[in-house]
């Protein structure tokens, strides 16, 4: 069976409008491997899956799966000819049940009951024979991430999958599920299914595949043994150029705590407390790395530093002025104490999608005299000092009055960057800097971070992106259920250490130990 | 026989009569909303129903041939609901609104125009309505004290609508908890994104419902024009149709406690009507005004504090849009 053809795709294109998303796209799938498909944002990967996965349907070209041609109007004749798809956002539905979700669509008769017992005998097969352990009747809303993730997998087996697509399946899994997805994906391998891993983590990518494909702008460019590749060379494969991954920098020359932390907590609107006694510095010339599963309490610190919320007892010390619970702050107070802010979540608290890039490139400085007159703004001085940041960070292209939500995620975050870093504040927060940000922007992100640091400004970076903590920052932080959980300087720092920090409340003690 | 006895009993008789088109419309509400259309237009629904069915009954002479007609038009209107929200994914409030107002204008035109009596329709004979019907062993019962008398005055004598009503109450349950329909029905409103990658058609699920909404709105309409009353008046459903939105809310989105809800409001009503004149200890006589207000009252201090939390099916009101 291995050197059989699972998919065969011939010059398949598919057009939004006037964008090529797939142009003559050629693809050859060896059944019982797991294959690789990478490239930038917007290369056109999840498209060519969704034509794949009969959920969108391609304008010319032939696909053949399992030697036989085949069409798909939707996703179900895809599931019929054994091709099943794993989304990056989960199909599921939270209230109801495991055995609720993987029946939806398949019940096996108009009453419920007719098809549960024949359901859950399958699923407690297929469970047992691809060491999927899940409880059927748990709500898929109090599952973890992770669990999550095997139930879709679940449905995708239950439905028949011989081909089983998984769409940047470790964005939200920490390395330890992360791990566990693997050794699963290595056990349907073994059973003899085919995976089609899409991904833009290179090094999953030489961790777990056995061929990997590259795509560029649409169009595929390459395909590669990986046992005869390397990450530089998918890298620039992908790019275009070449990249650098690592990021290069000097060691850091530390001054004075900008940021002094101590016994913070707050807590939610609900009165739990989201973050618990925190105590810790950031120094002048130094980039503190926080990291953490996301939902640890990481976005509550930088919502309370940066003035968002109030903090509930506790003090923090921001460039010389104190805040706490009785005093208080603004995000504009702070801002005038030189602390610049750059969100995790640049679609709801970094910027208006709706706002043309000038108005987006002014916010929070939006009363500067710069461009304010005594009632009116003048939009062309604002105009004219967008395009200054613009130039400055190289956002393409290169116009103020477009809609801010028609930039790409890299551009609108090098926007974002720009407003806050621009304005040569003394401390600097960074949340999530490259989030669904393609891999050359990230590049020029992390150095202009390293700049900032070298300038002899505190940065707080807060990521998920493990490889993003260890080679920006100087000192890591581990957050876990609203406890710093560990420290550790960035050069020692390890993946699985990092971890293991983060899944536990109490590993502190086996460090230290 | 005590006098608080029979006070009681007649209020909760009351109670089932006032609350019989609260179920019905809530249970409407409840398939549609369920399936993440929102219905704010349950109200128009029930009046364009319930004239209908007092048109048709006092044309035909037929009760039976009045609730198919109001069945009939409730759910038109229901696929015109669906047409702008499901299929050019309009704004489900917007179009609501339009079905009411559409409603409301329609029944006077067309009322003026087939009976020439102000928009209302001739008084029913009792031959076009339905009427109490007395329950089997009604007389076998008489002689238990009490629960005798509350077969006989509560659970007996109403009309097959009130009965329709409630039974539908374990009916809806069923269809939503128990069978693929409603599994289907559910997960549409809650995640249509999975439904969709299953398979199964959004739109079509999301029609099935909004034809479901229509059929019990029109059950109600009926109710209040041929059951309940003996003809139609100019907006006889007086915003019935948004106390059963309040009542849906009210108990989650559950069938059972939905029931309840219309029941707390039914009950409300009911005891306004009772109350209109009475001399009560240390406040004296109660205006009517503020009696007839209680529910409405009473309604606003519920939704705004006592029920918590109400989570609403999660793509609630969101047009289904197949992206990524």
């Amino acid at each position: 069976m291995h050197s059989d053809i699972a998919i065969e795709l011939t010059d398949v294109s598919k057009r939004f409008g006037a964008v090529r998303a797939n142009d003559k796209v050629n693809l050859c799938v060896e059944s019982g491997t797991i294959h690789g498909i990478v490239g930038e944002n917007g290369a056109g990967k999840s498209t060519l899956m969704s034509i794949l996965y009969g959920f969108y349907q391609y304008d010319t070209g032939h696909i053949e799966v399992f030697g036989k041609a085949q069409y798909f109007n939707n996703s179900r004749e895809a599931l019929a000819a054994g091709v099943g798809m794993v989304h990056q956002h989960f199909m599921l539905v939270e209230p109801f049940t495991v055995l609720e979700n993987v029946m939806l669509g398949n019940e096996g008769g108009k009453l419920l009951k007719e098809g549960r017992i024949a359901a859950e005998t399958e699923l407690k097969r297929l469970a047992n024979e691809y060491g999927l352990a899940v409880d059927l009747h748990a709500r898929v809303s109090s599952l973890s991430v992770g669990l999550q993730q095997r139930v879709e997998i679940l449905k995708a087996l239950y439905r028949g999958a011989k081909i089983l697509i998984l769409d940047e399946p470790t964005g939200v899994l920490t390395p330890q599920e992360t791990a566990e997805l693997f050794r699963i994906l290595e056990s349907l391998k073994a059973q003899g299914v085919t995976i089609l891993l899409i991904t833009h983590k290179l090094q999953e990518i030489m961790a777990i595949t056995d061929n990997v494909s590259v795509m560029r702008a649409g169009t595929m460019v390459a395909h590669r043994k990986t046992s005869e590749t390397s990450k530089e060379d998918i890298a620039e494969l992908m790019v275009g150029r070449k990249v650098l991954l690592q990021v290069d920098k000097i060691d850091a020359n530390v001054g004075e705590a900008l940021i002094k932390v101590d016994n913070l907590t707050i807590k939610d609107a609900q009165g739990v407390e989201r973050v618990k006694q925190v105590s810790f510095e950031v120094k002048a010339g130094e980039v503190v790395g926080i990291a953490g599963v996301s939902g640890n309490g990481q976005s509550e610190l930088l919502e309370a530093l940066s003035g968002i919320t109030k903090v509930n007892s506790g003090s923090m010390i921001i460039n010389g002025h104190e805040v706490s619970r009785k005093k208080p702050a603004s995000p504009e107070r702070m801002r005038i104490r030189g602390l610049a802010h750059v969100p995790e979540d640049r679609h709801h608290m970094g910027m208006v999608t709706s706002f043309s890039a000038s108005e987006s490139s002014i916010l929070g400085y939006h009363n500067d005299k710069e461009y304010n007159g005594r009632f009116i703004m003048s939009r062309s001085k604002v105009r004219d000092y967008c395009r200054k940041l613009m130039d400055a960070f190289d956002v393409r292209p290169r116009d103020p009055d477009l809609k801010s939500a028609n930039f790409s995620g890299g551009n609108q975050q090098k926007l974002i960057l720009a407003r806050e870093m621009e304005r040569n504040p003394d401390i600097l927060l960074v949340g999530q800097p490259t989030r669904g940000v393609d891999i050359g922007a990230i590049e020029f992100i992390h150095r202009r971070i390293i700049e900032m640091r070298d300038a002899g400004k505190a940065i707080l970076l807060v990521s998920v992106e493990l490889e993003e903590i260890i080679s920006v920052s100087d000192r890591v932080l581990v957050m876990c259920d609203g406890v710093i959980t560990g420290e550790v300087p960035a050069a020692e720092a390890t993946e699985r250490e990092l971890g293991l920090l983060m899944t536990s409340s109490d590993a502190q003690k086996e460090v230290v130990a | 026989m005590t006098d608080w006895f029979e006070v009681i009993l007649l209020t909760f008789d009351a109670t089932l009569r006032v609350s019989a088109p609260l179920v019905l419309a809530a249970l409407a509400g409840l398939f549609s909303e369920r399936a993440g259309v929102v219905d704010i237009g349950l109200e128009g629904k029930m009046l364009a129903g319930a004239f209908m069915a007092a048109a048709v009954a006092s044309l035909t002479g037929s009760a039976w041939l009045g609730l198919v007609a109001a069945i009939g038009v409730s759910i038109l209107l229901a696929l015109l609901h669906g047409f702008a929200c499901i299929t050019h994914r309009g704004n489900q409030v917007v179009s609501g609104v339009a079905i009411n107002i559409l409603a409301s204008g329609l029944t006077m035109v067309i009322g003026l125009y087939l009976f020439n009596q102000g928009g209302q329709t001739p008084s029913l004979i009792n031959d076009a309505r339905f009427l109490s019907i007395e329950l089997p062993g009604v007389e076998l019962l008489s002689g238990i004290p009490y629960l005798g008398t509350i077969y006989k005055e509560l659970i007996s004598g109403h009309n097959a609508l009130v009965y329709v009503a409630f039974a539908m109450v374990p009916v809806t349950y069923w269809v939503i908890y128990k069978t693929r329909f409603g599994l289907r029905l559910r997960a549409v409103g809650e995640n249509p994104n999975a439904v969709d990658t299953a398979g199964i058609s959004v739109s079509r699920q999301r029609y099935l419902a909004v034809i479901c909404c229509g059929v019990l709105c029109g059950v109600a309409g009926a109710y209040i024009s041929t059951a309940h009353n003996a003809q139609f008046v100019r907006d006889m459903t007086a915003g019935q149709g948004f106390i059963a939105l309040a009542a849906l809310i009210f108990g989650k989105w559950r069938p059972v406690s939905v029931m309840m809800a219309c029941l707390l409001f039914g009950f409300l009503d009911a005891l306004a009507v009772r109350l209109q004149g009475v001399v009560l200890p240390v406040i004296g006589e109660v205006p009517v005004q503020l009696i007839e207000a209680l529910p409405y009252i009473l309604t606003v201090i519920l939704l705004a504090g006592f029920i918590g939390r109400a989570v609403a099916p999660k793509a609630s009101g969101i047009p289904y849009v197949k992206e990524r």
